[in-house]
């Protein structure tokens, strides 16, 4: 997935200053500002209803910011900025094709649209692994293969830039490995994407950098791993509930919080080292598993809420 | 695009083999010998208005008495029947069949006069001479074709535009489309073509079937309905457009388009003619940019009128594609919200 050409762009490829834009009484987006560095994955992460997807489509120059100002590439989107077209590209919903023709037929209508050379239909269908189904109609591609397709019409022209809303909502964990995999590559080459998305796990395992988004406001900004290193909140060990009751583990020393299903217990500590010691004493080394805290402990602590309970999803 | 069409099955039978099945219908119905209709007739009794029952009209069958007779007119079997017993003659006949009915009374009346004068042996003073003329108003296929081809051309091209312009808008077809560098002028255009495309298909598949199986009898310029189809065509894909851009979902769109041809279709002309309508349904008529393309192709294919005749019409149309094409992209929306 190399890039045909690539422009030494200095700078940040997406510019975002200041950003303000009010539906009635409802402010979707309240003073977002970030950039985005050539080359990478940046995440805006937040609940259904945080703003991500009215961002996007401001970068995009679908809509006019009350205030504040995008840039892509250093120039303007808005007014609407036609040079800049056939640079970006842009995911939207997987059922945003036309009726009843062929994957390949998809991909071909659209690399008209961008007068993209023919070769690149067959180039773009290989990258996200369509190939075999080049020839089957859009309506009865699976979720997985429908996201894929509306991916690569998204890449199909040579962009610098692709927009991927919400890439892998709604479909199964292999399917989006498969996803990912896709966008990853796209970065690999060269290739700076922007994206929205609501599952906790995408943004920690895709985006070098996240923007946690919530009520039109972006509350933290940085690498996912620099989030959560940044956060003071315990780490959980658990051992075989048969091996330590949880009535035994409140008595180690440094446990803050222990908690027992009866097949696990759980013990929240900040003293990691003291209470992994008084295990290897007990011989439940080789039983234990640590877990460290995950963008959803950045979430709660931003916002007091639960990202599960908010979300609306899984 | 084309081909997306062409895959749908259900559109492409909504749009061309719908309407032609009406054409095989009421050709069937109306087309072909299209002479004199016969009626069945009950006699009874015997006398020279019997005798003199024409058989040209009347496929007759004797029954033993007028009781039975109307009986079986009340059954429908019959259009009338009818008795003479010595000097009286006796016509029973259906209320429901009015032609049917009339026409056996006038018959029978006039058999009855001719009985009279023989009676008295008088001779006829006055004698009739009657001869058919070829009128305007157009009898079987050359009525149907102009009318269900200008209805299937309505519905093929408000449908088409407004469900095409409502789906890719509500599935973000054109939020898309809008992100590419490919002017918005050319993919309308595009589509357009598909349209006039199949309009023209249409056209030519009415005329084939029509002249092929059901003799409809074209007059000299009929090639110019193809042009005038083209316009008929842009003239209701704007008012599909229009149509689109009012309606939020494709059901309203189904709906609204419904509204719109439907009756359209019965106010001007196209299954029934106007003659007999009243005054203000002729009048509304002339104001329906359906009416003007049922004109015109009328003029064209069968009343040998010349393309010029057509050209106040087409005006028409034109008029309607300027102002509803204006208004629809007045009221155009990229998207839902």
């Amino acid at each position: 997935m190399e890039r045909a050409d690539t422009t030494p762009d200095h700078g940040p490829t997406v510019e975002v200053i200041d950003l303000h834009k009010r539906y009635g009484d409802v402010r979707a987006v309240d003073g977002v500002s970030f950039h985005v560095a050539p080359g990478e994955i940046f995440g805006l992460l937040g609940p259904n209803g945080a703003g991500k997807t009215t961002v996007l489509e401001i970068i995009e120059g679908l809509r006019q910011p009350d205030s504040g100002q995008a840039r892509l590439l250093d120039q303007p989107v808005w007014p609407r900025n036609q040079a800049l077209l056939p640079r970006i590209g842009v995911q939207l919903q997987a059922s945003a094709f036309f009726d009843r023709l062929t994957a390949r037929e998809q991909l071909e209508t659209f690399a008209s649209l961008y007068g993209a050379p023919r070769r690149r239909v067959d180039e773009a269908l290989a990258d996200v692994g369509l190939t075999d189904s080049a020839r089957v109609r859009v309506e009865k591609l699976s979720g997985g293969q429908a996201q894929r397709l509306a991916l690569a019409c998204a890449f199909v022209h040579d962009p610098d830039i692709v927009f991927l809303d919400e890439p892998s909502a709604g479909l199964d964990p292999q399917s989006r490995q498969q996803l990912w995999h896709v966008i990853r590559a796209l970065a690999a080459g060269g290739r700076t994407v922007v994206m929205s998305t609501h599952y906790m796990e995408e943004a920690e395992a895709l985006c070098d950098r996240v923007a946690i988004m919530d009520a039109g406001q972006v509350l933290a900004l940085d690498a996912p791993a620099r989030l959560v290193r940044h956060l003071d909140v315990p780490v959980l060990v658990s051992v075989p509930a048969e091996c330590m009751t949880a009535d035994s583990a409140r008595r180690l020393d440094g446990a803050e919080r222990v908690e027992g299903d009866g097949a696990t217990t759980t013990i929240a500590t900040r003293q990691r080292a003291r209470v992994l010691h008084q295990l290897d004493q007990r011989h439940l080394l080789d039983v234990a598993e640590v877990t460290g805290a995950s963008l959803e402990d950045v979430f709660l602590s931003l916002t007091g809420r639960r990202y599960h309970d908010v979300s609306g999803h899984r | 695009m084309l081909r997306g069409y062409v895959r749908d099955p259900a559109s492409l039978f909504f749009s061309l083999l719908f309407p032609l099945l009406f054409l095989v219908i009421f050709g069937a119905v109306f087309g072909g010998d299209e002479g004199t209709r016969r009626f069945d007739l009950l006699a009874t009794g015997e006398g020279p208005v019997i005798d003199a029952l024409p058989s040209e009209i009347f496929d007759m069958e004797r029954v033993d008495s007028l009781a039975e007779g109307a009986g079986r007119v009340a059954d429908g079997d019959a259009v009338a029947v009818v008795a003479q017993d010595g000097d009286e003659v006796t016509v029973r006949y259906q209320a429901s069949d009015q032609v049917g009915g009339q026409t056996v009374l006038g018959v029978v009346a006039s058999l009855v006069d001719r009985a009279n004068l023989d009676a008295l042996g008088g001779t006829e003073t006055y004698t009739l001479q009657t001869q058919q003329v070829e009128d305007e108003s157009l009898g079987g296929m050359e009525f149907i074709t102009p009318g269900l081809l200008s209805w299937a051309v309505s519905i093929g091209a408000v449908f088409g535009a407004a469900l095409t312009l409502v789906n890719w808008r509500t599935r973000g077809v054109l939020r898309r489309l809008r992100l590419t560098p490919a002017p918005v002028t050319e993919i309308a255009a595009a589509r357009v073509a598909v349209s006039l495309g199949l309009a023209l298909a249409q056209t030519a598949l009415f005329l084939l079937v029509g002249r092929l199986f059901f003799g409809l009898d074209l007059s000299g310029p009929w090639w110019w309905a193809f042009p005038v189809v083209l316009v008929g065509t842009l003239a209701f894909l704007s008012i599909g457009l229009l149509v689109g851009a009012v309606a939020s979902t494709a059901d309203a769109a189904s709906t609204l388009a419904n509204l719109v041809v439907v009756p359209m279709a019965f106010l001007s002309g196209t299954f029934v003619p106007l003659d007999n309508a009243p005054g203000w349904m002729r009048v509304v008529a002339q104001v329906l940019p359906l009416t003007h393309l049922l004109e015109a192709l009328k003029n064209v294919m069968v009343l040998d009128r010349g393309f010029l005749s057509t050209l106040p019409h087409l005006a028409v149309l034109v008029g309607f594609s300027a102002v509803c094409s204006a208004a629809a992209i007045r009221l155009f929306r990229w998207d839902q919200t």
